[in-house]
């Protein structure tokens, strides 16, 4: 594989994460997260919409006047997203019913307008598809480790697999009821941001402004 | 000099930068600066203006808690002995019981040190753990980015621990100190900068995680299997009407001889708190000013809407005032200064907009009871703002009287 693809689709795991380094799609990942098995048939809607979209946008790209660029892409988004919906009604309408509105709003998710703006605009349509395959996956991470830590914490469970026995059914667990609500997505995603800062620190935003040491700095050298 | 300088001197080379433990050096420098001034000096362009530090301030605050404990370890077993003297039950149960036996302490509900000491062995756990638990994660988070410890848990883990009811199991009063010092506090780079109320962050986590030890009727009573309804919710059921049914005066509130969590209860002893944060300039008269306006104008304001189904809309200021957490949370939670508003006129609007929160929160949200902890986490977050506006509008004033435009 070329490096350039190797980056278009290996990049946006950690390093250039949608969710975690470009703040994006936030809205999806505190709404869909209560359960695993949602969300992880979430991550395989928006994934292939990311990756079909990004593919046909760049076949057209050189076709496509900039005046209606936007209008096009929405377009191409938008009956995508109409096909996984239907294929969800079809095969698995229960998960349908929980993702509800959410499998609709992956049209006006940031990440598959950002993707196709800013990459599928500018490069050939086999990159543009890994590059849609690679955002899919780094926005699959994000989503199932805050899946999988809510709905462990939440209910006990996993995948619908009780791990945790609660204490409503003769258990010793008392579920977090915090966890499922939205706020404590937010919270966990936060957290992961954090630790993939620590593990790429060059991600860390420079400080607005630095902290005058008023004491003599300490012979130890902890203050920075 | 004296031993005790001695013997930290000898330490020091070794959690110094090149000894053997360097990691250890933020403790060291807390048992050192609470014996001894630091000997370090201010550097560069600034002064002096109070001699008051950090540590001094936080110490302040834990002291002004110790009335709330008192009456607070006081009331708890009052309730406990009461019920059990009208439920008929002889003796406390499990570790606690034995303790008093030991001590052959009786269950009297009409002495002072029956009571005293069996709410004491409810309130004293949950603060060790809460401050055990606090002291690992602050040394933890100082040692490995080199800060300071400050002395920030010590106000954190006693204020937690008198915000909570006696029956709180204690895994959850750790996990509730730990939310509120790593993720209220911490993330945002320790004390100082943290622009939510630590221990109400905690006692948040705590009341939307496990809703069921921190809320309802089953917990504020130390006895198993007693429901009995809160002040709050009574006036939430049917108003003045149903308090007063009950048997609810305002001198009760004012002794404090009413079911709550542990150190809310009893307006007497936040008031001796209170006098002597506002005696050393600690707590901010205008905060606790601007919420007591809130809430009068507020409830007023409800009281002239009146309500058909809504009994809350009809309760007057004087009860709002003194049932449930506002007292404590206007002294204790309202004035810290960390995430409070910074100028004069801000904090006067900060505390108006925790009152009128307050209220609104208790009166038309039928799902929270009590409103002043979600009230001034509101406005904790509003404070940078509330702060900008007043900084504005002195440039604008002061732009206009020098006729520059």
């Amino acid at each position: 594989m070329a490096s350039e693809a190797r980056k278009a689709l290996f990049e946006p795991l950690f390093s250039n994460n949608p969710i975690a380094l470009q703040i994006l799609g936030i809205c999806s990942a505190l709404a869909v997260t209560t359960q695993l098995s949602v969300a992880l048939i979430m991550c395989l809607a928006l994934t292939s919409v990311l990756a079909f979209s990004n593919l046909s946008i760049s076949l057209i790209r050189n076709h496509v006047p900039s005046s209606i660029r936007i209008i096009v892409q929405m377009t191409i988004i938008a009956s995508l997203v109409i096909v996984v919906d239907q294929i969800l009604k079809a095969y698995a309408f229960d998960v349908s019913k929980k993702l509800a509105v959410f499998v609709g709003l992956i049209i006006t998710n940031c990440i598959v307008m950002g993707r196709a703006e800013a990459f599928a605009m500018k490069n050939g349509p086999w990159l543009s598809f890994l590059d849609g395959i690679g955002n899919g996956l780094g926005y699959s991470v994000i989503l199932i480790i805050v899946g999988a830590v809510r709905e462990l914490f939440g209910s006990g469970s996993l995948l619908g697999y009780q791990l945790l026995a609660p204490v409503s059914e003769g258990g010793w667990y008392l579920p977090n009821g915090l966890m499922l609500l939205s706020p404590s997505a937010f919270i966990i995603i936060g957290l992961t941001i954090w630790v993939i800062r620590s593990t790429y620190p060059e991600q860390v935003e420079e400080a607005d402004f630095e902290l005058q040491n008023a004491h003599n700095a300490p012979a130890h050298g902890g203050a920075r | 000099m004296s031993f005790l300088r001695r013997t930290l001197d000898r330490i020091e080379p070794h959690v110094s930068e090149g000894g053997k433990y360097p990691k250890l050096y933020a403790l060291y420098e807390a048992v050192d600066t609470i014996f001894y001034s630091p000997a370090d000096v201010n550097s560069g362009r600034n002064h002096v203006r109070d001699g008051i530090d950090l540590k001094r301030v936080m110490i302040y605050v834990w002291l002004a808690a110790m009335p709330c404990v008192i009456i607070g370890c006081y009331n708890v077993g009052l309730q406990a002995n009461s019920v059990m003297a009208a439920t008929g039950i002889a003796e406390v149960g499990g570790w606690r019981g034995d303790i008093l036996a030991f001590f052959g302490i009786g269950n009297d509900p009409a002495s002072f040190f029956d009571n005293f000491w069996l709410g004491f062995w409810y309130w004293f756990p949950i603060y060790a753990t809460v401050f055990i638990a606090g002291a690992f994660w602050e040394i933890l988070f100082a040692s490995v980015r080199g800060h300071e410890i400050n002395e920030g848990f010590f106000v954190t883990s006693i204020l937690l621990s008198l915000i909570v009811p006696a029956t709180l199991p204690l895994w959850q009063a750790a996990l509730g100190i730990s939310f509120g010092i790593v993720i209220g506090k911490e993330v945002f780079g320790g004390t100082g900068k943290n622009f939510l109320n630590p221990a109400l962050t905690g006692r948040a986590f705590l009341y939307f995680a496990y809703p069921a030890q921190i809320s309802g009727d089953a917990v504020w009573v130390a006895v198993d299997g007693y429901t009995g309804a809160t002040a709050l919710s009574l006036a939430a059921s049917g108003g003045v009407q149903a308090l007063t049914d009950a048997g609810f005066t305002i001198q009760q509130s004012l002794t404090g001889a009413i079911a709550g969590s542990i150190g809310e209860t009893s307006l007497i002893a936040i008031g001796i708190g209170a006098a002597f944060l506002l005696f050393t300039k600690i707590a901010s008269w205008r905060i606790m000013f601007g919420v007591v306006v809130g809430v009068v104008v507020m409830s007023l304001l409800f009281n002239a809407i009146g309500s058909d189904t809504n009994p809350m809309f009809g309760l007057t200021p004087q009860w709002h005032l003194v049932i449930g957490g506002l007292a404590f949370g206007i002294v204790y939670m309202a004035t810290d200064p960390v995430s409070a508003a910074m100028t004069d006129l801000g904090r006067f609007w900060y505390g108006v907009l925790i009152g009128v929160m307050t209220v609104l929160i208790r009166v038309v949200n039928p799902a929270f009871p009590e409103g002043i902890m979600l009230a001034i986490l509101f406005a904790n977050i509003f404070a940078p703002l509330i702060d900008w506006f007043v900084v504005q509008a002195n440039m604008k004033r002061r732009a206009k009287r020098y006729a520059i435009s």
